[in-house]
Formats: C-alpha cells, sequence, structure tokens
C-alpha cells in the first residue's frame, strides 16, 4: 500500500487497521525496544502506548544524544562557558541538563554568554559578528547532526574563522546497538530502529547487527502509522520466529543512505571511543576532530576534557537508557526529579524517556 | 527544594507561564502579599469597593520584536489588560501605562507604539488614564517595556472564576491557536518562510459581552496566552478541582502555524495567543453562546474541543487523532522566549 499525503499517515482508519493487525498477532508477551528518544516521544503523543495491548512491552534505548551525554562532558561545557571572552553556542536541548555543579542556563543567569541556536551555522555567524570573542559550538548529536556540524567546521576554515571551535561530544548509534546486544543483559525481542539516523547512515549500517545478534530490527519513521507499521512488522517478524531487518520509512531511507553526508562526516571526524552516560565506554562509539582540523577543536584549543565524575546518587538514567528500566521504577522519578528540578538529563531532554512519560503519562 | 534555580537565582523559565513560574508565584508572591483576592490566582482581581465589584489587573509587556505583523508591543499592552478584565468577567474601563524606555530608543518608534496603544484602547472603549515613564542607560532595558493596569466593572450577577468548573461543562475555543506566539518567533528569528502568519492581537471585551448577553451558564473565561492553551487548561483544571478532555481533532490550527511548528519543533498547544479566549460553560448554554461568538468577527471560528470530566481531576488528557490518549501537561520551563 503506498500512502503519499502525510495526511494519511495521520488517518483514525488507517491507524485503526494496523493497530487491528497488531491486537490480532500480539498473542503473547513481547519486549520491543525504541531506540530512539523521538520515537519514545512520537509513541506517546501520537497516543498509540495507550491503544496497544499489554503483551507488547516498548522499552526505551539509548538513542537520546543528550540523555547519553556524559555527566563530564556537561561539566566540561560549563566550564567553557566560564571562560573569559567565550560565547558559547547550544542545541536549545542542552540548556537545562544539570552537571555536577551547575548547568548552562544556571551558568547564563550567572553571566555566562550562552546561546541558543537553531542550527550550527548559526554559531558561525556568532562568530563572524564577534570577532574578538570565541566562539564553541557544543556538538552533540548522532549521525544525523554531525553531517552539519563537520560542514560549519570546513566552513569555519574556508571563511578563516579562527575564533570558532566545536566540542565535540557526538556519538554513533550502531556500536551502541552492539555493545547493547552483546552484553546480554537485556532481553529484547526486536528493535525499533531510529529514524533519522537512518537517513544518513541507511539500512545497511545495521546488517551485521541483525546477523550477529538474530532480532528483527525495522527502521520506522515518525508519524502514528509509520510507527504502526513498524510495529506491525517487527510482531510479524517475532512471531514467526524470523530475524530480518526492514525499512519501514522507505520514503526517506535507503539502503546506502546519505553518501555525501556520510562523506563530509568523515572528512571531518573519525571513531573514537566514547563514554556514554550510564553505560560506560564503548569502542568506536564516538566521534574525534580529526587532526588537520585541530584548531576547530575546542577540547584542543582551551585544553578542557571531560572528566570523570560520579553521576547523581539514585539517579537510572543509565538503566532507562539501556531498558532495564521504566522511569516509573526510579526511585526519584516524579517526586525528586522532575523538568523543574532534574535530577538526570533524561527528564529534561525533549526526547528523554523520563520527560516523555512524564509530560504524556505521569503515573505507572 | 525553592522555586531558584539551584543556586539561588531566577532564570528565563521563571517567566514562561508554565510550571515555575507558577511556582515562583505561589512560594515567593502569595506569601509576601497574602491576601484572599490574590490567592485566588485569576487573571484579575475581583474586589469589592463601595459597593460595586472592580476587576482590577496588570500585565508587563518585554516582547522582542516591538513590531511584527499583526501588531506591535503597543497593542498587546492595551488588549492584553483589557482580556484580563473580560476574562474576570468586567466591562474593561481605565487602564494606566508605564514605560521604560532604553536611552536612545527611536522617538519615532515610541510615537507608533503610543498610536498603536491608542488605536487599540478605541478599540476596546478604554481610555488611558494615568502613566509613568521612566528612562533607562543603555544597556539597562531592552528597547521599551511597557506595564499597563486596569480596572474594569463586573456587572451584577455575572460570576466567573478559574475555580469554577464542572463536570459536564463544555470547553470552547474561539479560533485558531499560536498564531501570535509563530509571529513573534518567525519575526524575531529572522526565518525566511513565506508564510502568511499575523499575531492575533486583539480586545475580547465586545465578544465576552455577547457570550453574557446569551446565557447565563458561564462558568470559566481565561485568555490562554503565555503557556498556551495546554497551560491554560491545566491551571482551571487544578483550580476547579476537575479533569478536562480535549479532542486533538477540533483544534483549529492555520496550516501556516502548523507548518512552522512542525518545522520548528514547536507545540502549538503551548504557544501564545493574544486574541483568542477558552469558556468552561454549562451544557444547557453550549449552543446560545456558541451561537453568539460565532457573531463577532473574533469568534467566527469558535468550537466545542472538548468537555470537564470529574475523572483524572486536575489532569487534562488528550484524544489523539487516531483515537488513542495521553497526558496534555502543563509547559514547565520556557519554550519560546519573550514573545509577550
Amino acid at each position: 500500500m503506498t500512502i503519499k499525503y502525510l495526511e494519511e499517515y495521520r488517518s483514525r482508519e488507517i491507524a485503526g487497521g494496523l493497530m487491528a493487525r497488531i491486537r490480532q498477532i500480539a498473542v503473547r508477551p513481547v519486549r520491543i525496544m525504541e531506540v530512539c528518544g523521538t520515537h519514545t516521544v512520537a509513541l506517546f503523543r501520537s497516543g498509540i502506548r495507550s491503544m496497544l495491548p499489554d503483551t507488547v512491552d516498548l522499552l526505551s534505548g539509548p538513542g537520546c544524544p543528550v540523555c547519553v551525554t556524559d555527566q563530564g562532558e556537561i561539566d566540561a561545557f560549563v566550564a567553557l562557558a566560564r571562560e573569559p571572552d567565550v560565547i558559547v553556542a547550544t542545541f536549545g536541548d542542552l540548556m537545562r541538563v544539570p552537571g555536577s555543579g551547575s548547568s548552562l542556563q544556571q551558568a547564563r543567569a550567572a553571566g555566562s554568554d550562552v546561546r541558543v541556536v537553531y542550527s550550527a551555522f548559526d554559531a558561525l555567524d556568532i562568530a563572524r559578528r564577534n570577532p574578538s570573542r570565541r566562539v564553541v559550538f557544543l556538538g552533540v548529536g548522532f549521525e544525523t547532526t554531525a553531517p552539519t556540524i563537520a560542514a560549519t567546521i570546513v566552513t569555519a576554515r574556508k571563511r578563516g574563522l579562527e575564533n570558532f571551535s566545536v566540542f565535540c561530544a557526538h556519538k554513533r548509534v550502531p556500536p551502541a546497538l552492539k555493545a547493547l546486544l552483546s552484553s546480554g543483559q537485556v532481553r529484547i525481542d526486536g528493535l525499533l530502529l531510529p529514524g533519522h539516523v537512518s537517513v544518513i547512515i541507511g539500512v545497511d549500517a545495521y546488517r551485521d547487527l541483525v546477523r550477529r545478534h538474530a532480532r528483527p530490527c525495522v527502521v520506522a519513521g515518525f508519524e502514528a502509522v509509520d510507527l504502526l507499521q513498524a510495529l506491525v512488522l517487527l510482531l510479524e517478524q517475532i512471531g514467526d520466529g524470523r530475524a530480518r531487518l526492514a525499512n519501514a520509512y522507505p520514503r526517506a531511507v535507503t539502503d546506502g543512505g546519505n553518501p555525501k553526508a556520510l562523506e563530509m562526516m568523515a572528512e571531518v571526524f573519525r571513531p573514537a571511543d566514547a563514554r556514554w552516560r550510564g553505560i560506560g565506554v564503548i569502542a568506536d562509539s564516538g566521534l574525534e576532530i580529526r587532526e588537520r582540523f585541530a584548531a576547530f577543536d575546542a577540547a584542543r584549543v582551551f585544553g578542557i576534557t571531560a572528566r570523570r565524575v560520579p553521576e547523581p546518587a539514585g539517579c537510572a538514567c543509565g538503566e532507562i537508557l539501556t531498558g532495564g528500566r521504566k522511569p516509573p521504577q526510579c526511585g526519584l522519578y516524579a517526586t525528586v526529579c522532575t523538568p523543574a528540578d532534574p535530577v538526570g538529563p533524561c527528564m529534561v531532554s525533549s526526547e528523554g524517556t523520563c520527560a516523555a512519560y512524564y509530560r504524556y503519562h505521569r503515573s505507572p | 527544594m525553592s522555586a531558584a534555580g539551584k543556586d539561588g537565582r531566577i532564570l528565563l523559565d521563571h517567566g514562561s507561564g508554565g510550571a515555575m513560574s507558577h511556582r515562583l508565584v505561589v512560594e515567593a508572591m502569595l506569601p509576601a502579599f497574602d491576601n484572599e483576592a490574590l490567592a485566588q490566582l485569576d487573571d484579575g482581581a475581583v474586589l469589592e469597593v463601595a459597593g460595586a465589584r472592580l476587576a482590577f489587573s496588570t500585565d508587563t509587556y518585554v516582547v522582542d520584536p516591538v513590531f511584527f505583523p499583526g501588531g506591535s508591543i503597543g497593542d498587546l499592552a492595551v488588549n492584553g489588560t483589557v482580556n484580563d478584565l473580560a476574562m474576570c468577567g468586567a466591562v474593561p474601563r481605565y487602564l494606566s501605562a508605564g514605560m521604560i524606555i532604553e536611552e536612545g530608543f527611536e522617538r519615532r518608534d515610541l510615537e507608533r507604539i503610543l498610536g498603536d496603544m491608542a488605536r487599540a484602547a478605541r478599540r476596546a472603549g478604554v481610555q488611558v488614564v494615568t502613566g509613568d515613564t521612566k528612562v533607562v542607560p543603555r544597556g539597562a532595558a531592552d528597547g521599551i517595556f511597557i506595564n499597563t493596569a486596569g480596572i474594569g466593572v463586573v456587572p451584577p450577577g455575572i460570576r466567573v472564576s478559574g475555580h469554577r468548573a464542572r463536570p459536564g461543562d463544555d470547553v470552547i475555543l474561539s479560533g485558531s491557536i499560536a498564531d501570535h506566539g509563530v509571529t513573534v518567533l518567525v519575526r524575531r528569528e529572522g526565518l525566511e518562510f513565506d508564510a502568511d502568519v499575523r499575531s492575533d492581537s486583539a480586545p475580547l471585551n465586545h465578544l465576552v459581552a455577547r457570550m453574557f448577553a446569551a446565557a447565563a451558564g458561564i462558568h470559566v473565561l481565561r485568555d490562554p496566552t503565555r503557556g498556551g492553551v495546554a497551560t491554560t487548561l491545566n491551571e482551571i483544571a487544578g483550580q476547579s478541582g476537575v479533569g478536562i478532555e480535549i479532542d486533538e481533532e477540533r483544534i483549529p490550527v492555520r496550516p501556516a502555524v502548523a507548518g512552522i511548528c512542525e518545522l520548528l519543533g514547536v507545540d502549538p498547544l503551548y504557544v501564545a495567543n493574544e486574541g483568542k479566549l477558552l469558556a468552561c460553560v454549562d451544557p444547557a448554554d453550549t449552543d446560545a453562546v456558541l451561537a453568539a461568538m460565532r457573531g463577532d468577527a473574533l469568534g467566527e471560528a469558535s468550537v466545542v474541543i472538548g468537555r470537564v470530566t470529574a475523572a483524572h481531576a486536575g489532569r487534562v488528557e488528550l484524544r489523539t487523532r487516531i483515537g488513542g490518549r495521553r497526558l496534555l501537561d502543563m509547559l514547565s520551563g520556557e519554550q519560546l522566549p519573550r514573545i509577550c
């Protein structure tokens, strides 16, 4: 069935039909990981979660780039903001994440120059207009954002914007999924794969994962019908005992991804080990800026790196990000930890699992 | 934990109109001023003075930019306070206007703003009868900040308050949402959209008068400004101790506004409106109230968007387009800075 128009992806009739199919095939309990934070939000917002049968258990995954940013990196961001003459430019989501002592929002209230931008290129503009200040863009995000950040670095070099740099905290999704499935600690029957990341990296990026770990994996879009179609495909495979990789978002995602974006990423970044909050160090799961762009690497320019710091006591973000616990099972959820007073980033990021539960569901 | 940030400072979130703003008021302002009228926390205070019932309200306008399609800070300053009075059931009569102007502000911009205020006042049928002007050094204010306070008279027999919603009431919305906030955001960020978006800033007192002339069963009136429809509905649910259910499909959003919201990842239900109202109405009176509203230019698109229930008291639930349900929460902190 080809669906052409956006309205159809929100159609009550089509959604109803798919939901009926789900109820038909989900006869025994299954556990599906929604890797991507935006999927977690979309599943709540659309009302799908409220309509699924009890047999379908949805668990969160590590696909929230702000949530998996290590506490030490947050502290490094705040430290950068406190450097003299520095303007920190960031996506809005990072503003409220609590570090060990402060957050970017609090640093701004205390006098640091921290600016929210919609696009990394806005940060270049700020650098151009403020030649006597040093502008640092906080590079947080998966493969969806990394190519654009790479492009800003290339552009900065072309234009000789020597007062611009990026603090690179980018991460890659497939190595994290590999680590998760290899750990054997999480029982998952199937995975809902991220939509936007897959636009960049392509379906083929997951083939190895599926081969090694024999779980059905389906790339999904974000509209209600997209998600329901992907769930149907997953549940059918689980029911049949198959473990294939499928693309339920073909209007945006191809097998090979976006070659230009991948090239841009490879020109500026290379894989490096990275620490994921609550998970630990995962080999090759991050990106670092290559030597020839060192002048634009904020970590090198300022000599600031992320230190190992303890995570807040009682915060279960790590387990929540790996499908081990659900937010209402965290002792701090909705009592001590709320969007207004977050303890961990999962409660504060727009893609955070705890924030999604709190906003759209509240009680267990 | 106190309402201030962890290091005791006021954050932009405290001005968003959402949960953090509410907390600041409850924890800092209420104890300081400690009186029953204030404790109602309605859009304005209704006071018994010399045998009459007066409504009294104030609001401060800090919008950036000061000029935008559909209006200016001047329009907001008059219409905003007129509307707060109208939401108390009052006939707005007199306004004060206090201005804080940054050194260097263009005289002709000031005159344009004053002209906008005068025009808005005439349209609303109110007079600006007193005011104050201060000029502060460059950098001490951003352009111009305007505070208006207003008084109005509540006719006998009219009693509207956020506390009066009852299970069974219909929830009526007077028209499309998010027009104002999106217009200001697009203009401020210099976003190059070829889109027809305009602020909906308008005085609602004439519309409200029509509604009262049509029926007596109007329990709550609120204009969903900062924090949007979602926040206002939560406030009502909290004040009245009731639940509210809203149907997503019934909420009018202009296509251009919906498109921009999608692009920017902004939820129209949390975006400010400056010329719209929400009403909780006895269902026996809904048809009459709707007919009266639709006869007014500012209420042509009025529609029932949901109902008040006894279930899930204090919470607002959304019936989604595909037939599911989810919580419609209050805004916590800042979604869009300085839009009104």
